[in-house]
């Protein structure tokens, strides 16, 4: 996984080359490599430990098109002191990247089935790269639905694009908030009530879901009352991850490191920790 | 009253009820069609009616002082409006508008509430099938409340 660096503890310099504020709070930052190397490949559901010199390093997913490895992406939430200071990066302004690091989404073993992503607030960012990989290779999967809720309009994560997916015949994306202004058109409601409405054969369909814990929860009952089963159902799980490669244990979970042997899952591997407060 | 039939019985509503009970409910229901911007209901006005949508899109929405209008839920296809028809004092809550062009078939609450009272089973059946709603509407607030995207 970390074949395009030669040690996966030295940072590899980038450069930004451009910035684009998503949220109030929510940043995407295009990057790349200082030497002028191209070949920055990766799987969709990956993430970088991304360095601001003097602050610190932060665990980030990619959230760029994996058939475009000239050009690494990465949306950020200023959160604290290290993603505050990689948000205030400027074009030009360079960073350290160890990566990339981690399981993947399942999108290379499910030709041939239904796909739902079922994303949360910032968790539409890992799961982007996972659709772009949907859609360079269209043909082979069902239906595709994606299903996107944030806590309101100004909350959502890539606009444009979303009208851009939106407007396409071969995938269906529903678009979902906690609470509007009369001017939304779209849904208001959470994640959960749109499943229902989604266009899937449940023995023959992957869900792939990334948001926060307790969206996940109940996406996850949800998902299992429409009829899949635990082995059908990914998740991609947040920690602390540190070194990125199983040494440290900052990202423990029961008997998984998130960093190595996550941060995607199949949630019959995880089930009996999913729901545990102590871990 | 011959093409409402089929609606009525493929509406999740009414899926599965005895035929002698669909025609209980066909007894009360009327076709409607909302144009966008058009309300189903308003805040405070009286609760006449209880509308399973089969076509279109419906913001319900809290009005706020100065604030304007605030959509809390949008309800489609398959759902029905209108929770507190069952309960006194019969008044609506909240403001409803088509979002779409809706078609909606509307239930008449004083003929129905009449028929349930006159038909225990029948009022058992309704009620049964209100409580699973409702009960719906409850774990979807109480999710909703839980602030899903906070973290």
């Amino acid at each position: 996984m970390t074949a395009n660096l030669p040690d996966p503890m030295i940072p590899t310099p980038f450069v930004v080359q451009k910035v684009k504020r998503e949220t109030s709070d929510t940043y995407t930052l295009d990057l790349t490599r200082a030497d002028g190397a191209t070949n920055f490949a990766f799987a969709p559901g990956q993430f970088n430990m991304l360095y601001a010199f003097g602050a610190g390093e932060a665990p980030i997913s990619i959230s760029g098109d994996p058939g475009r490895t000239g050009t690494l992406v990465h949306t950020v939430r200023d959160v604290g002191n290290v993603t505050r200071a990689i948000c205030r990066l400027k074009k030009g302004e360079m960073l350290g990247v160890r990566g990339p690091f981690g399981v993947p989404w399942p999108v290379d073993r499910v030709a041939g089935e239904d796909v739902l992503m079922i994303a949360g607030g910032l968790g539409l960012a890992p799961l982007r790269p996972a659709l772009y990989h949907l859609l360079n290779h269209r043909g082979e999967f069902g239906n595709i639905e994606v299903i996107y809720g944030a806590r309101t309009p100004k909350d959502l994560l890539y606009p444009k694009e979303l009208e851009l997916w939106r407007g396409r015949f071969d995938l269906r994306v529903h678009v979902t908030v906690d609470s509007a202004e009369n001017n939304w058109h779209s849904n208001v409601g959470v994640v959960t009530k749109i499943i229902a409405r989604a266009r899937f054969d449940p023995p023959s369909t992957v869900a792939l879901i990334c948001g926060p814990g307790v969206m996940m929860r109940f996406t996850v009952l949800e998902l299992m009352s429409q009829g899949l089963t635990p082995s059908q159902i990914y998740v991609s799980m947040e920690r602390n991850m540190k070194c990125g490669i199983g040494l440290c244990g900052h990202c423990q979970w029961g008997p998984f490191f998130v960093c190595k042997d996550g941060p995607v899952f199949r949630y019959d591997r995880i089930k009996d920790w999913f729901d545990r407060r102590e871990v | 009253m011959e093409t409402m039939e089929p609606i009525l019985a493929a509406h999740p509503f009414c899926k599965g009820l005895e035929p002698r009970y669909l025609k209980l409910i066909l007894a009360c229901a009327s076709r409607e069609t909302f144009t966008p911007g058009r309300f189903l209901c308003r805040d405070n006005e009286e609760a006449r009616k209880f509308y399973l949508i089969h076509h279109g899109r419906v913001a319900v929405e809290i009005y706020r002082a100065r604030r304007g209008a605030l959509t809390i839920q949008t309800i489609g296809e398959g759902e029905v409006l209108g929770w507190l028809w069952f309960d006194q004092p019969y008044h609506w809550h909240l403001d409803a508008r088509a979002l779409d062009l809706t078609r909606v078939i509307s239930l008449d609450v004083q003929c129905l509430l009449n028929k349930c009272n006159q038909d225990h089973d029948f009022g058992y059946e309704l009620m049964r099938r209100y409580a699973h709603y409702l009960a719906v509407q409850f774990r979807v607030t109480k999710v909703q409340l839980a602030d899903f995207y906070g973290d």
